[in-house]
């Protein structure tokens, strides 16, 4: 017993309790259950509830559990006369003005309210007055308001206030005539801003997808495993008459906490699009066609297994890194099984010449709870508030501590923490932008790396001499990669010198990771150089980027929307358009697809399919199939182990999908997570590119094929507009200031595309938003491009 | 953002913020919210648009939404346009034993106006008064633009009204 524990007594138990602990924490530390409605574990102590009020021995009066901190040799009684009348004076407060509108509630039979109602209140009420009324808001398309029943808890400001880092609603007026909203009737645009749903102990804040859809209590709770960003946050599926209904969060601390993103709380709504592929369908000189399974496999026989047989390595396999780790391992055993090593995953790299040097997997390199210790992190490339929520949360919490956060990216992206730094640098000049921070914090150590090659003729500015000096404090500091850095035509540059700082300074390198599989592609074998465990490939084959370049004669495709999901998507819809046999196993059907594809396989997604992601710390997480999938679609493993057999290639007879993980467990057995082996040195920098660019990032809610199909997420800001956002500087100086519109050109194309002025894109740069097939005719997602007035 | 908020605010309310922004600790600019709604309602005659409450948060470094409620929550604070002459009527329990009610009520039927309203010509606002004045000594009172005017009679409210431009 450290001197730090102290011992009370509550309810004639005597419990141990840490010193300035409060009453509470001890109670539910101890399975002692005080009611309550503003106390949650994760937020400030607002105690303006008053339901937990307990009897403390002395205290002249009860007192809230919740702000009433543990002393020695306290006595509290949690359920005595004098509590208990407290509680039921406290209920019946609470519900003068609170609606009995429990029928038609979307939190009634989940509601704190009514379960406490039930549990500490009176059985009639004694208020015979007029009840007040409170309007509703519109907050968006995304949370639901019935403001008549609101408590004024403030567990939703406090959540935007201390974890969502964005206070969007508020208590104004006062007295009788408190309401909770945002005054100025506006959307929330929180990306966590779904987690009111959850915190709200009444139905005052409610799921509008979900809406009168369901009653809770005709629905079943299965696991799940969210499907968007790396970090693999624990869900629950909410499932009525074989459908998924809403999916909530499922508590893991080391994970996502108690929280979810919107992206992964609503994407769910992307199963029921009405462009879902739900039979087989082929293409012949009459056109497509839905015929049943044994006819496709019959045709892709037909079309794709002499080309598979005869010349194996002009086929090429594509999967999307959304895919479960049992398809990703069963895709690439079927094409190696072949003889194909053309295996590829990275839809969103154009730069994959370090790929032989690349760790077995790319890493957080730290776990997920890891980032909350940091004292430093310099970010390079990345906007992780809006590309994996809940690890910038994590970073969020770093800096409130007093971590010293910093950015290098090509757009000064908008944070929810004070940044300690930020260094804005054209896309071409993103690798000498950190290698200046490098020679800088190699000058501040008089490390022999300032002498070397790579770093002679590089600049080193004032900027960039105090992010080095922040790197160079002690304590734990962390360089990550984000997305946008993983994209870059210099990617590998960028990878080197990134790493080669983090090691300067001592600090673990790591990525933020991209797709909700990315760990598991990369494990499974999804890439061309190596087999399923980072084991070098049998034979070794082309890279994505090779695939599109060169053009194949048939592609196998699985879960991928080229026109939307590749960084040269021109090149890609070109390679397919002109290739022999284009087999693409799929969720959705596009109109792209049924100009390039010959075969559609339907498989299931998500929900409808047993399976296995890995994240980005690592960490495999396996869930089951809640639903069927529509139609004849069938679970992808099945699909693929059909296939198989159809063209021949034997060892892929799995019976469950069990069988597969288990098998790509064993493969991957042994792997240790390693980013720093990484590195193919460099010689020289690549020369920095002068004059007008355009950088590409992908809006949260267009990053995949599900979440784009997703209704509710595709009515928020943060998707794919179609916009050239640039600065007035920029237009200004291109003419398109006030022409609203303006031509843009890329490789020989050009578009005509509305002018978003936005001033936190840096000089002489075009960011337009990927994930988005119109404008796939564009190019690829970087490069230089031209610009003049419509 | 704050350059946006240099523009809406008057060169002389900034003086005066900047004035109070001096008193508190650097970090804590937030201090210094009523002070300055109370000088930007001064000057937009007697009340707060969403325009100035905004710029007013982007002035001191606050969210928008905790402006508003600070704005709301204290009934000096309008949201509204209101008349030019602000009169609220002590109704707390010392003045409502010496006949407040009747007040309020002869004044409403004077103007035409419930309480919280304001006259049509734009001259008097009829505050709705939250708390006691603190001249209970003096009952009925009322303060009219932060004068106190105590033991009011009809004939006597009658004649401060009149005289209100």
């Amino acid at each position: 017993m450290t001197n730090d524990t102290i011992k009370i007594e509550v309810d004639g138990k005597v419990l141990e309790a840490r010193k300035g602990q409060m009453l509470i924490q001890v109670t539910d530390a101890h399975d002692i259950y005080v009611p309550r409605f503003c106390y949650h574990g994760k937020l400030s102590v607002a105690a303006n509830c008053r339901m937990c009020l307990v009897e403390v021995e002395k205290a002249p009066k009860p007192l809230p559990a919740c702000a009433t901190p543990v002393m020695d040799g306290m006595k509290v009684r949690t359920r005595s006369k004098l509590a208990l009348e407290a509680q039921k004076s406290v209920m019946e407060f609470l519900l003068i003005n609170h609606p009995l509108d429990c029928p038609i509630c979307d939190q009634g039979g989940e509601c704190e309210l009514q379960d406490l109602a039930m549990g500490y209140g009176r059985d009639v009420s004694r208020y015979q007055e007029n009840k007040r009324v409170v309007r509703d808001k519109d907050i968006g398309p995304l949370v639901q308001t019935d403001m008549t029943r609101c408590i004024h808890c403030t567990r939703c400001v406090r959540f935007g206030e201390e974890v969502a880092g964005l206070r969007e609603l508020g208590a104004t007026g006062r007295g009788e005539f408190m309401e909770i909203g945002t005054f100025v009737e506006q959307s929330m645009a929180s990306e966590l801003s779904g987690n009111v749903i959850d915190l709200c102990p009444v139905g005052a804040l409610t799921s509008k997808p979900f809406r009168y859809s369901a009653r809770t209590w005709e629905m079943s709770q299965h696991p799940g495993i969210a499907p968007h960003d790396g970090i693999g946050s624990n869900i629950h599926f909410h499932v009525k008459d074989g459908r998924v209904k809403r999916v909530v969060p499922a508590e893991n601390e080391v994970i996502n906490e108690v929280w979810l993103s919107d992206r992964d709380r609503f994407s769910y709504e992307g199963l029921y699009s009405n462009d879902r592929l739900t039979a087989p369908m082929i293409r012949d000189d009459k056109g497509w066609r839905e015929v049943d399974w044994e006819t496709a496999f019959a045709m892709v026989r037909e079309r794709l297994g002499p080309i598979l047989k005869s010349a194996p390595a002009s086929v090429g396999g594509v999967i999307a890194p959304t895919a479960t780790l049992e398809e990703i391992f069963l895709f690439q055993k079927l094409l190696r099984g072949a003889g194909c090593g053309n295996i590829d995953h990275r839809l969103r790299y154009l730069d994959f010449s370090d790929q032989d040097a690349a760790p077995v997997f790319p890493w957080l390199g730290q776990s997920i709870a890891e980032l909350e210790q940091l004292n430093c992190a310099l970010i390079i490339g990345g906007d992780p508030r809006k590309e994996q929520p809940l690890l910038n949360h994590r970073l969020r919490k770093a800096a409130l501590r007093g971590a010293r956060i910093m950015m290098v990216n090509p757009a000064s992206f908008p944070s929810n923490y004070p940044l300690a730094a930020e260094l804005s640098a054209a896309p071409g000049g993103l690798v000498r932008a950190v290698a200046g921070i490098c020679r800088a914090l190699a000058e501040l150590k008089s490390d022999t790396l300032a002498r070397e090659s790579w770093l002679e003729d590089v600049a080193v500015t004032d900027a960039q001499r105090r992010i080095a000096r922040e790197l160079a404090n002690p304590g734990r500091g962390t360089v990550l990669l984000g997305n946008l850095a993983a994209s870059l035509p210099d990617a590998a540059a960028l990878r080197f010198v990134a790493g080669q700082l983090a090691n300067l300074a001592g600090a673990a390198f790591g990525y933020l990771g991209e797709a909700a599989n990315s760990a598991g592609a990369w494990l499974g074998g999804a890439i061309p150089q190596r087999g399923p465990g980072g084991r070098p490939a049998s034979r070794s084959g082309m890279d994505a980027g090779a695939m599109a370049r060169n053009g194949m004669r048939a592609f196998m495709l699985y879960q991928v929307e080229p026109e939307a999901d590749c960084a040269a998507p021109d090149q890609w819809l070109t390679a397919l358009r002109n290739a022999e046999c284009v087999v693409s196993m799929n969720s959705w059907i596009t109109d792209a697809a049924r100009e390039y594809a010959h075969v559609l396989l339907p498989v299931g997604v998500f929900a409808e399919t047993d399976g296995t992601f890995v994240n980005v710390a690592g960490a495999p997480q396996s869930w089951r199939a809640v639903v069927d999938p529509p139609g004849e679609a069938r679970p992808g493993w099945k699909v693929l182990r059909v296939l198989a057999e159809t063209l021949g290639v034997s060892g892929c007879d799995y019976e469950t999908a069990k069988e597969v993980a288990r098998d790509a467990a064993q493969a991957m057995a042994g792997v240790r997570p390693e980013n720093r082996a990484a590195w193919r040195a460099l010689v020289r920098l690549p020369a920095a590119v002068a004059g007008l660019q355009r950088i590409t990032t992908v809006p949260m809610n267009s990053a995949d094929a599900l979440v784009r199909r997703a209704e509710a997420l595709q009515q928020t800001a943060d998707r794919a507009d179609g916009a050239l956002h640039l600065s007035r500087a920029t237009a200004a100086r291109f003419g398109v200031l006030d022409s609203g519109h303006a031509v843009v050109g890329h490789d020989g194309q050009a578009l005509t595309l509305p002018v978003a002025l936005d001033d936190a894109v840096g000089d002489d740069t075009v960011l337009i938003h990927g994930g988005n097939g119109l404008l796939a005719t564009l190019g690829p997602w970087f490069g230089r491009v031209t610009l003049k007035p419509a | 953002m704050i350059e946006d908020a240099r523009k809406t605010l008057s060169k002389h309310a900034r003086h005066e913020i900047d004035q109070w922004l001096a008193k508190f600790p650097a970090d804590q600019r937030r201090s210094a919210v009523l002070a300055a709604l109370r000088e930007v309602q001064h000057e937009n005659g007697g009340w707060l648009s969403i325009e100035l409450l905004d710029a007013v948060a982007d002035y001191l470094g606050m969210p928008k939404i905790a402006v508003y409620e600070v704005a709301t929550f204290y009934s000096m604070l309008e949201t509204k346009p209101v008349g030019r002459h602000s009169v609220s009527v002590c109704t707390n329990i010392s003045c409502m034993l010496r006949g407040a009610d009747d007040i309020v009520a002869h004044i409403e039927k004077r103007l035409g106006v419930k309480t919280g309203g304001s006259t049509p010509d734009g001259r008097i606002h009829l505050k709705r008064e939250e708390e006691c004045l603190a001249a209970c000594c003096g009952g009925p009172m009322m303060m009219v633009d932060h004068i106190y005017h105590e033991n009011l009679t009809v004939d006597r409210v009658n004649a401060i009204l009149d005289g209100l431009k």
